[in-house]
């Protein structure tokens, strides 16, 4: 395997770098791991994987490291050009899928876990990637209704395009039904399958 | 002079921050009471701020400043004046007054900073406009840009969202110098090309400006950092779509090889994520996806107007600018907001 150190590097150079190492392979099957500083970059490098056929995966080390490792097959170089593609889908951004399953954030004091959670969303809402959905269930449900300090926070995402789903059934059973502040409501099969299409589920 | 060179890093518009990003921060800044005679400010995404004095005076104003995208002082001055000059263009006004902005490190040469500001100057001259003053600070690195102040007739302002269903759209510049730049800076572009895009940035809209005055232009926005397919958004405003038929987009053939070759910046990766889910794509290759998202620095104009007057608009344009062309139309709204065929 070929390790090639692009942290600190802006684009375009992080793909020059990994198509010097694949050139470097000489027509040989190999695997060219990358590490980037940031997502964009990852999303940069994916691109040209996608578009040279080659085999690609990305992982997030840290909030300042991530790895892009590509396999090579045998006799590619960094010249091929696969065919285009009539609908492409290149560079799709994660599906990222966040779960609040409770009124607050981790095991203790439970004003503090409410604390937290609201930092926790507005957080979210400042990333550069939002995620695509955000799903609440049980006591959860009730930090999409009236009352909650999270709304501005959710309206926000929302209109930027994150789906703000609360389970219908929790609502009801805790009387919230009429006091949905934001977003819609979903039930256990649509949640099912959300979590199950996820690139990437999130839980605080 | 030419011996002088400056520090690349991301320059130009490919610096500027992502339009999600941005648009997070704006809505949640708190407005104070409307002022009427504030005809564009920050609710619409125009290019320019726009105030109205009497019934047909108004002025616009306008600022843009960025670290170099070439190395050469002199050029960048003149690239980044261009491009600070053209969003009074796309209001459809008449430049007056700039003010410099620089950023420049305490130890390095001065000389370099008289090369950058006499661009500068040079292009407010061929606008028409006096450079009025400015304001300088250390910083650890050049940035370089002005405030533009012009006039418009209120009647007259070229909104960028006032476009209608059936318009053509026309580009008056090609795509691609973000993506030449990037290559340049990596020591891959030719010198043809990049003496190409320099041209291109360098060139005023004023001269299109002067020739779309003449018409019904019902939007006009230019073509920058959010790119093509960004603006192109801006100006469809949530309430039509659009059909471009990539085939028609002027562009630089360089900056489709380059692209092949990923020297792609990430200002362009940002404006895809953002257009994520919005645009469609039919049969397009991809270097000319990558063009359409290209962040341009000192970009055309693009236009829409009614379809019968399109030719003949264009058939003017081509005088001052040869590689405009007739890109796509405006259609209906549909779930999607930019469809892009062949």
């Amino acid at each position: 395997m070929i390790k090639v150190n692009a942290i600190g590097d802006a684009c375009p150079i992080p793909v020059v770098k990994t198509k010097d190492a694949i050139k470097s392979l000489n027509g040989a099957a190999g695997v060219v791991e990358t590490s980037v500083d940031n997502e964009i970059a990852v999303q940069n490098l994916t691109k040209m994987a996608n578009q040279k056929g080659y085999a690609v995966k990305s992982e997030k080390i840290s909030d300042k490291e991530y790895k892009v490792t590509m396999t090579i097959g045998e006799g590619a170089t960094a010249d091929d050009i696969k065919e285009e593609c009539l609908v492409t889908d290149t560079g799709r951004k994660k599906r990222r899928v966040v779960v609040i399953s409770k009124d607050h954030m981790g095991e203790g004091a439970e004003d503090l876990g409410k604390t937290l959670l609201k930092g926790f969303i507005y957080a979210v809402s400042q990333q550069d990637e939002l995620p695509t959905t955000i799903l609440f269930y049980n006591s959860g449900a009730s930090v999409t209704c009236e009352g909650s300090v999270s709304i501005e926070d959710l309206k926000s995402m929302e209109a930027q395009g994150v789906e703000i789903l609360t389970c219908g059934t929790c609502l009801n059973f805790y009387g919230l039904t009429e006091k949905l502040a934001v977003g819609g409501v979903t039930n256990m099969y649509d949640i099912v399958e959300r979590m199950s299409n996820a690139d990437l589920i999130i839980k605080p | 002079m030419s011996e002088e060179k400056l520090f690349c890093s991301t320059g130009g518009c490919t610096a500027k921050l992502g339009a999600g990003i941005l648009d997070r921060v704006l809505s949640r800044l708190p407005r104070g009471d409307k002022d009427p005679n504030l005809l564009i400010g920050f609710d619409s995404k125009d290019d320019a701020a726009v105030y109205k004095l009497t019934d047909d005076l108004a002025f616009v104003q306008t600022l843009d400043f960025f670290p170099p995208m070439v190395e050469d002082p002199y050029t960048f001055g003149q690239i980044a004046a261009t491009n600070a000059l053209s969003d009074i263009y796309a209001m459809g006004g008449e430049v007056k007054t700039a003010l410099n902005i620089v950023c420049f490190p305490e130890t390095m040469d001065l000389n370099i900073l008289g090369e950058i500001m006499r661009g500068g100057s040079e292009k407010v001259i061929e606008a028409g406009g006096t450079l009025a003053g400015g304001h300088s600070i250390m910083d650890a690195s050049v940035k370089y840009g002005l405030s533009v102040t012009g006039i418009v007739n209120p009647k007259k302002i070229l909104a960028n969202n006032g476009i209608k269903c059936g318009d053509a759209l026309i580009l008056t510049k090609p795509l691609g110098v973000g993506i030449i730049c990037t290559a340049n800076r990596v020591n891959e572009a030719s010198k043809e090309a990049m003496d190409k895009a320099v041209k291109s940035m360098t060139t005023l809209n004023k001269y299109a400006a002067d020739v779309i005055r003449e018409y019904d232009v019902h939007g006009c926005t230019d073509v920058t950092g959010f790119g093509f397919l960004g603006h192109l958004r801006e100006m469809l405003d949530g309430k039509y779509s659009a059909v471009i038929h990539s085939d028609n987009v002027p562009r630089f053939d360089e900056a489709l090889s380059y692209a092949d070759e990923f020297l792609l910046t990430a200002a362009g990766q940002r404006n895809r994520n953002f257009a994520e889910g919005k645009v469609k794509f039919n049969g397009v290759p991809f270097a000319m996806e990558e063009l359409l998202f290209d962040p341009q620095t000192s970009g055309g104009l693009l236009i829409g107007i009614e379809k019968d007057k399109a030719d003949e608009l264009l058939a003017k344009l081509n005088k001052v600018c040869p590689s405009a062309a007739i890109v796509g139309e405006v259609i209906e709204k549909k779930d999607f907001e930019v469809e892009v065929i062949k």
